[in-house]
């Protein structure tokens, strides 16, 4: 007898704002509330679901079919995966690539993802695109919308959350086995939710990194003397990250300093800038951010929800912060560099995984910052 | 950087005719690149030799030439219009060709003319195979194993040390033409002689098969500032080893991890940078090993494509578009995304949809040719489907290829135990085979084994027909609706689901919408929903949330002519595209369907909407019943819509124009007959069979000669002339299936007639003859095939005002309101009509062209309630232009080894181009000078002078010698076989004696294949022998001897030799020869 999709377990999506949207349970069964985003990406699902940066909330694939090629032993960028719920139009079946070694379903239940499969996708981003990005709750165990709705409404949000304490680590670490050579360079790196291809990156650039927890203090920092620190991406609501912003803002001058994502918007709070929420976010791998300094036109991936007010960083007590990068959809601030306090940060991910390698070349502008303050 | 102020006059080169590899994409990028330059300001010329193009329509450049597309006659335009600048990557490998032979015959330079887009030393390292090969190695990408070859001696010790199975690639030839992949010696020499040969270098690659790797296609962009995107990744379904053109391809790539893809997207940057490509749009093709994902590049093509419009289409980024505006200076952030309008151009698309393109073939036509798929392209057309998944979006591309196939059940099912035979060779009908081999319990690793298809992509048809299983044994009133909408989900066909459940497709579609199983649509807006989408462009899909915006507007929907095939290619396009514009003008929102991704039609800037859906009664009525439009336009898309016109009258749809029974009223036999009586005109005495007992007694009774064909077709398919009692049983048992539902049309046919072509329109009331057009060949060729002239050189004033008057009456008559195409025969000055079309004809867009006046744009005003008055469209004009057209068919025959060559009543060419010249009545110089250029722009290379053969049946032998006669008069040197020699001979003309085939050695395929013939006349010697003649002409197509099957195109042709040497190139522009008709359009009515 032929499989018959009817015989599968239901699962119900509902919105803060009451739409609900039924479809198939898939992943590990269960309930699970958070903010629904969405990412454009059609390939790296694997990359997405371990990025810490998602901790706290749902995904929604934009692109249709998922799990085609499984999940393969190099394409993790941490140890697990971080978001809750992951939604998809379909889950492949079946896995084919020469790497796989594990299908998506069977990853996301061996995680406790929550999925949801076979619900039009397109609609909910496109509701989401129109009304901002909400909170929603995805459950295999309460069909009922309104009961569901009722646990949405009694969910914490994400604005002023510190999410960073839930995925950073306890005990510092050194990160060295992608280094080809004796390393030029100590980096310290927070760990906000470090992404794994930013360590690799870094270790190919002669670098080694020691990675502390997320709360470690300036003087902490400073008595490994580092040559340069690193800002990592991560969760949540920057603002709600007091702790770093204290210890970013004692290292400015002191130590070269470079941040992505929400290590970018960090910095911006530590220069004295403010931060804002976006009404959805940029989540993807298709972005077009100007670089000032060139003039041309990098392709990006990104994942973020907040963003960085440039204007609110003119007169900065540090120095001139200037506007390195922007996004060309909507103008919003992607790299910020401020020359007397020796940080700059991009709001994007350069390390890409999943994405495009245009901007690369970021860690080799880090590599010459802390040369030229080695001197 | 912005828009270049140096420049003011750019040259734009076309595609030419459709051929195998070439066909409407390039109008559709080049109809773009005018448009988009001309909006900027910029003096556009254009050289395209096809005039059913919508690009070489006057009002898209400022000179339009409707010339060869030769270095020597593009050249003269140059002369004339002095470019500063010279765009060669819009007009495929054609453009791209003539545009490097003028750059290195120094005619660039001369002029002043700057290569953009690509320049030259660009083109020269992407296409030299050895070139290329070093500038990958430079950048550390792997390339198969290669090495090249210029003399078949050479390629023999190459093949030795490599071992087979090898590619052969000869260089700068288009759609992997004279190449192939071979598995053994004999082969190898074969095809490695007549790709040396074929290669204007004389060049081939011998290549290392990556035969069953998976292969991808990245479409990248890049601009002066070094901003590079990738336009779009595509999977190829049929793993390398089966031409792309040939494979069925998905977008975006399936079963690639991002580590995998950035691989390609690194590779593809790379690649750009280090050809040096620095403004437009180039593709580029990546094989990946499947067991260990080993990548290596197989090659790049600097200029847009067939798979940069699939791109385009797949994904609403307008590729040819932003490569014209980055040519003259622009940076991609500084063009904006015409569909999101918020966010610039400098971007990658992102999709949230499955596309599937299927090619579509046509063997049938071509009886004897080799129908495995390689490494050379045999597709004429292709479906483009969008689906939210790969098993929706396959299932709607197979009902779009109109193959009478409804679901991928293969409709002549293989026995199980011939199944892995027939998988491990690439055909047009695997797909089906692999569907057919799941159902019957063969794993998807043992079809992985055999076809080397991805097994992710045979799951998805696996989980098809499980479905089908699952709904198997069902009926309509026991289905549960969720099971019902999970199937219409995985892409199946009412008319499928009715056959399961034992229903009719009108029971399906009536059940499902009761229960709310109704299909909505989405959009395609190069950003997956980030942005909102301003271009209203569509597909259908069983979801939740639909897109389409209302408006209050009223809609005139246009039903296109879904993929091109032999008989219905880009003339009807071009009629659906001046439908829409004639809509726009008059006011109405268009909403044009179709599912040719190759088509300016579904350019999103056609019309106000677009619906890329296949062309099926249930995909049509889903929109109808969304959009309520106030009509439909049925009549300008050839078959595919005519077909639906009378179901969808019948399902309550205005119907537009000409009523569909006057259809019915032209193809049924008895009405027709009845009709004719009444009005007095004569017709070829004719019968009908429905059995082949029927059929010998019609015949008898007729007469034979006689022409049969099948009731309802387009383009002659399977019709063929029968002489005899035996040829017509053979006919009816082999080629057709009789019917009751599908008689057999049987006709006198008029043997040495004159064949005529009238193209028309009428308003209800009065008719505007556009053209008759006179045909070069006699009655019996095809009129596809048959080269025809404007105004027609030889017919007499009476005749030509009899066909006048039957054409008015057979219009007044049916009732068309819009277009109709009437054919007739011409026997001792008696006029007897063959058929009647009411709807637009092959030969619009080559009549518009000639007379000036838009004649489809012209018939939808009609058939929109305007009059003929109205649209100041009173007399005739073809008989008084001051310039003579020769349309010209292009036939496609170098692609079919072993198919014959020689013409008949069935249609085999691909494409046509126009001729144009000067003319005054009774003279020969234009006529001969506009048929000569048709022949050039046709490839057809006529020598003037050196050694012609010429062979004839006796009945024809003295016209043969009169031919011969001449030729020698022009100074050729005249061979052939013993018995057409003796005629000649007998006239006095010296000649030489060459050996029949197979009667001694050398015989005349060795002289021809030895290079020592130029010209070749043959004309066979009856219908339906394969005799001498056919391994003739194979040898003269596959060595490039023009070859002359027709008494009567070796006059004209000969016409044309003489005008030649006598006045030398000359060029003159469309927008010239119109400004010239002695009754100008009025403009304001005709909307340009």
């Amino acid at each position: 007898m032929v499989f018959d999709m009817r015989d599968r377990e239901q699962a119900l999506l509902v919105l803060s704002d009451g739409t609900a949207y039924r479809g198939l349970s898939m992943g590990a069964g269960g309930e699970f509330f958070g903010e629904v985003c969405f990412n454009t990406s059609m390939a790296g699902y694997q990359e997405i679901l371990t990025d810490p940066s998602y901790a706290g909330q749902m995904v929604n694939m934009t692109y249709p079919l998922i799990g085609n090629y499984g999940v393969n032993p190099g394409d993790f960028e941490s140890d697990r995966v971080y978001m809750g719920g992951f939604i998809v139009r379909e889950s492949s079946r079946i896995r084919s690539n020469w790497r796989s070694s594990a299908d998506l379903g069977g990853f996301l239940e061996k995680h406790r993802v929550v999925g949801l499969e076979g619900i039009d996708t397109r609609a909910l981003t496109r509701h989401i695109r129109d009304r901002g990005a909400m909170e929603g709750g995805i459950s295999s165990l309460d069909l009922d919308p309104e009961s569901l709705l009722d646990k949405v409404e009694r969910a914490p949000g994400l604005v002023g959350v510190d999410l960073v304490r839930e995925v950073t680590i306890s005990e510092p670490y050194v990160w060295e086995e992608n280094l080809a050579a004796e390393p030029e360079f100590e980096v310290v790196a927070f760990d906000f939710g470090i992404k794994r291809n930013i360590l690799r990156l870094l270790n190919a650039h002669g670098c080694r990194v020691t990675v502390m927890p997320a709360s470690a203090t300036a003087a902490e920092v400073l008595e490994r003397d580092p040559d340069g620190v690193f800002l990592a991406n991560g969760p949540g609501d920057p603002a709600a990250v007091t702790y770093a912003i204290q210890a970013i803002r004692e290292l400015l001058g002191r130590k070269p300093v470079f941040g992505i994502c929400l290590g970018h918007q960090l910095l911006g709070l530590a220069l004295g800038g403010r931060t804002y929420k976006l009404k959805f976010g940029h989540r993807g791998a298709n972005q077009p951010v100007m670089n000032g300094d060139t003039g041309r036109v990098e392709i990006t991936a990104q994942n973020h929800g907040f963003a960085v007010d440039t204007e609110s960083l003119e007169g900065c007590a540090f120095g001139n912060v200037e506007r390195t990068h922007w996004n060309l959809n909507d103008e919003t601030s992607e790299g910020i560099r401020c020359a007397e306090a020796g940080a700059f940060s991009v709001q994007y991910h350069p390390e890409a995984c999943p994405g495009p390698h245009d901007s690369r070349y970021l860690f080799g502008l880090f590599i010459e910052l802390m040369k030229e303050w080695r001197r | 950087m912005p828009r270049r102020n140096d420049i003011e006059t750019i040259l734009i080169i076309g595609s030419g005719p459709i051929i195998i590899g070439q066909a409407c994409e390039f109008d559709y990028s080049g109809t773009q690149a005018c448009k988009v330059l001309k909006e900027d300001g910029f003096r556009v010329v254009l050289v395209n030799s096809n005039p059913a193009t919508i690009m070489t329509d006057p009002e898209f450049a400022d000179r339009t030439y409707i010339e060869p597309i030769t270095p020597e006659w593009v050249a003269k335009i140059i002369e004339r219009e002095r470019p500063q600048a010279l765009l060669p990557t819009l007009g495929g490998q054609t453009g791209l060709n003539v545009s490097v032979a003028l750059a290195e015959d120094g005619t660039l330079d001369r002029f002043g003319v700057e290569l953009i887009g690509a320049r030259h030393e660009v083109i020269i390292k992407a296409e030299d195979r050895n070139l290329f090969k070093e500038a990958m190695r430079n950048i550390g990408l792997d390339l198969p194993e290669s090495d090249f070859a210029y003399s078949l001696a050479e390629a023999k010790v190459i093949a030795e040390r490599m071992g087979f199975p090898l590619v052969i690639r000869p260089s700068f030839t288009l759609g992997g033409g004279g190449g192939g992949l071979v598995y053994n010696m004999k082969e190898f020499l074969e095809v490695a002689r007549h790709g040396l040969d074929l290669s204007p270098i004389t060049e081939i690659l011998v290549e290392k098969s990556v035969k069953g790797w998976k292969e991808y296609e990245l479409e990248v962009m890049r601009d002066k500032k070094d901003n590079v995107v990738i336009v779009c990744p595509i999977e190829n379904f049929d793993p390398m080893g089966v031409h792309t053109g040939d494979s069925i391809t998905v977008a975006p790539a399936q079963t690639l991890t991002d580590m995998e893809y950035q691989m390609l997207r690194d590779a593809s940057i790379d690649i750009m940078r280090e050809i040096g490509v620095e403004t437009g749009g180039s593709n580029i093709q990546f094989a990946i090993e499947p067991d260990t994902g080993h990548m290596v590049v197989i090659e790049m093509n600097p200029r847009v494509s067939r798979s940069s419009a699939l791109a385009s289409k797949a994904t609403g980024f307008p590729i040819a578009k932003i490569a014209a505006k980055l040519a003259v200076g622009y940076t991609l952030d500084e063009i904006p995304n015409d569909i999101t309008r918020e966010t610039p151009a400098c971007f990658e698309p992102t999709i949230d949809y499955c596309v599937v393109k299927v090619p579509r073939w046509a063997f049938e036509k071509f009886p004897g040719a080799d129908e495995v798929l390689g490494t050379r392209m045999k597709s004429v057309g292709e479906v483009m489907s969008i689906g939210r998944t790969f098993k929706e979006a396959v299932q709607k591309a197979v009902r779009s290829l109109e193959i009478d196939r409804y679901s991928l059940r293969d409709l002549d099912e293989a026995p199980a135990d011939e199944l892995p035979g027939l998988l491990e060779i690439a055909s047009h009908d695997r797909l089906f085979k692999v569907y057919s081999a799941l159902q019957q319990g063969l794993g998807i690793d043992e079809i992985y084994e055999l076809t080397g298809i991805d097994p992710w992509f045979t799951d998805n048809l696996l989980q098809i027909a499980e479905m089908q299983e699952l709904l198997e044994g069902r009926d309509l009133a026991g289905v549960p609706d969720d099971l019902l909408r999970e199937a219409k989900r995985y892409g199946f066909s009412d008319i499928e689901l009715a056959r399961i459940f034992g229903a009719t497709e009108a029971q399906v579609r009536s059940h499902r919408l009761g229960r709310g199983i109704r299909a909505v649509f989405k959009s395609v807006d190069t950003c997956a929903a980030e942005f909102e989408a301003y271009t209203p462009y569509y597909y259908s899909t069983y979801e939740d949330e639909d897109e389409v915006r209302d408006t209050d507007r009223e809609k005139v929907m246009i039903l296109g002519s879904g993929p091109n095939r032999i008989g219905q290619g880009i003339e009807f396009d071009y009629c659906c595209v001046h439908a829409a514009f004639a809509c726009k003008e008059m006011g109405y929102e268009t909403i044009m369907v179709n599912c040719n991704p190759e088509t300016v039609s579904t350019d999103y800037d056609t019309s106000d909407r677009l619906y890329f859906e296949p062309l099926t009664f249930e995909d049509v009525m889903n929109i109808v019943e969304r959009e309520k439009p106030m009509g439909l336009i049925v009549t300008l898309g050839g078959q595919t819509p005519l077909k639906l016109a009378i179901p969808l009258e019948e399902a309550g749809v205005r119907i537009l124009g000409t009523p569909p029974s006057a259809i019915d009223r032209a193809e049924d036999r008895e009405l027709f007959g009845n009709m004719l009586k009444k009005l007095e005109i004569t017709h070829p005495t004719d019968g009908t069979a429905t059995s082949v007992e029927g059929a010998l007694a019609a015949g008898r009774r007729i007469g034979y000669p006689v022409l049969v064909r099948p009731s309802y077709v387009l383009g002659g398919r399977a019709m063929e002339i029968v002489y005899s009692d035996e040829m017509m049983e053979k006919y009816i048992k082999s080629a057709v299936k009789a019917s009751h539902e599908h008689p057999v049309l049987i006709d006198k046919f008029l043997e040495d007639a004159k064949e005529i072509d009238v193209d028309a329109i009428c308003d209800g009331n009065r008719v505007f003859i556009g053209a008759i057009m006179e045909h070069v060949e006699e009655a019996g060729i095809h009129s596809g095939d048959s080269a025809c002239v404007i105004p027609p050189p030889f017919l007499g004033e009476e005749v030509k005002a009899t066909v006048s008057s039957y054409t008015e009456r057979l219009a007044l008559e049916l009732g068309v309101v819009g277009l109709i195409n009437v054919q007739y025969a011409v026997k001792d000055e008696k006029v007897y009509v063959l058929e009647v079309n009411p709807r637009a004809s092959r030969t619009v867009p080559f009549v518009s062209k000639s007379i000036g006046v838009p004649l489809a744009k012209m018939a939808t005003r009609v058939m929109l309630g305007q009059t003929l008055d109205e649209l100041g469209l009173h007399e005739e004009r073809f008989s008084r232009l001051k310039h003579i057209s020769v349309k010209e068919a292009v036939l496609p025959f170098v692609r079919f080894q072993g198919a014959d060559t020689v013409l008949g009543p069935e249609m085999k060419s691909t494409g046509e181009v126009m001729g144009i010249d000067d003319y005054s009545p009774g003279t020969d110089t234009g006529f001969g000078m506009a048929m000569v250029k048709a022949q050039i722009a046709s490839y057809n290379f006529f020598p003037t002078s050196g050694t012609a053969f010429v062979s004839a049946p006796d009945r024809k032998k003295a016209e043969a010698v009169n031919i011969a006669r001449r030729l020698a008069d022009e100074g050729f040197k005249l061979l052939a076989t013993e018995g057409t020699a003796a005629s000649i001979r007998e006239m006095g003309i010296p000649v030489e004696v060459v050996c029949k085939v197979g009667e001694g050695s050398p015989d005349i395929v060795d002289h021809i294949r030895d290079g020592e013939v130029d010209l070749v006349i043959n004309v066979p010697e009856g219908r339906g022998s394969r005799g001498s003649g056919y391994s003739i002409r194979t040898a003269a197509t596959m060595s490039g001897v023009p070859c002359i099957t027709t008494i009567e195109l070796s006059d004209m042709v000969l016409m044309g030799i003489t005008a030649l040497k006598k006045s030398g190139l000359k060029v003159k522009s469309i927008q010239e020869f119109h400004s010239e008709i002695a009754v100008p359009v009025e403009r304001g009515q005709s909307g340009g």
